[in-house]
């Protein structure tokens, strides 16, 4: 199979039709998996009570976030070495999406600290390097529409995003670097989860439904950036008939 | 089980708005993605004269 068939977007358009109501079905099977273990099977927590619920969304949330990111600035910094359109359409693609999730983790946030610390908001490292990675994407966006042209807005993109990629290692160790109100990480790789099992579970399965959400989702709004750009391609005159 | 009644689940323990408050907005900011993205699909087909795409809706 020759993968670089699909670096086209007039074959990518196509592909990414047939796999969008798979990702949807996945992630809806995932969520409602997810659900009811976060709800019904994990324990209640013995410091917490049900407050520690949120995390189900919050970390799958704040994951999504980070890892959106570098995939945005990886498909961007592509783009600009290679001159691939689709790369540069990708990065666009995953923008919107990166910044719902990088909301939603503050919301969480927000509510699961009020209960627990008393502030909606504290000025601290991982709190604050999470509101940048919000103002980079809502950056990258803007910048992006504010140019007329789509390749130099791809360029001027992909400098903003791999620059401000340097934010996604600082979020991730905020917690070790600064003294933090917020918890260290629970899941690492080279240590055992700090939480029951069936709780990490609810929050694996709640990650796996939000990236299958995000896959779906960045594969509609991709298509739809395909026919923006490409309405005067052949192929797309193509479709028309 | 954790809830013995449809109560105690919504209460959450005391923790209701703080739990459905986070899960709530998520709802909404998920809807309200696919809204949009559906959308900018029907503009960009409208700009090309389609009503609807000939390998579906999506």
């Amino acid at each position: 199979m020759n993968w670089f068939k699909y670096a086209a977007p007039s074959s990518f358009y196509f592909l990414a039709g047939k796999m969008i109501p798979i990702f949807a079905v996945l992630a809806a099977v995932s969520f409602a998996v997810g659900l009811y273990v976060g709800f019904f099977v994990a324990p209640t927590d013995h410091q917490q009570g049900e407050a520690y619920r949120i995390i189900f969304i919050h970390v799958p949330a704040a994951w999504l976030s980070m890892f959106l990111y570098l995939i945005m600035a990886f498909w961007a910094g592509i783009g600009w070495a290679f001159n691939t359109r689709l790369s540069s359409m990708m990065a666009t693609a995953i923008a919107p999406t990166g910044a719902m999730f990088t909301f939603l983790a503050l919301w969480s946030g927000a509510l699961w600290g009020k209960p627990m610390w008393g502030a909606w908001w504290v000025w601290d490292a991982r709190l604050t390097s999470e509101l940048i990675l919000l103002f980079l994407y809502i950056g990258f966006m803007s910048l992006q529409a504010a140019i007329d042209d789509p390749r130099r807005a791809d360029k001027a993109g992909a400098l903003l995003a791999l620059v401000g990629a340097i934010n996604v290692p600082i979020i991730y160790f905020s917690v070790k670097w600064w003294n933090t109100l917020h918890q260290g990480a629970s899941v690492s790789l080279t240590k055992a989860p700090a939480m029951a099992a069936t709780m990490l579970n609810g929050m694996l399965i709640m990650s796996l439904a939000c990236w299958m959400y995000a896959i779906a989702v960045i594969l509609m709004r991709v298509r739809a950036i395909i026919l923006e750009r490409e309405r005067h391609t052949a192929w797309v005159g193509e479709i028309k008939k | 089980m954790n809830w013995n009644s449809a109560a105690e689940f919504f209460a959450m323990g005391g923790y209701g708005f703080y739990v459905w408050g986070s899960y709530l907005v998520a709802l909404v900011c998920i809807v309200g993605e696919i809204a949009l993205v559906k959308n900018r699909q029907r503009t960009s087909f409208k700009q090309l004269g389609l009503t609807r795409h000939p390998d579906g809706d999506v």
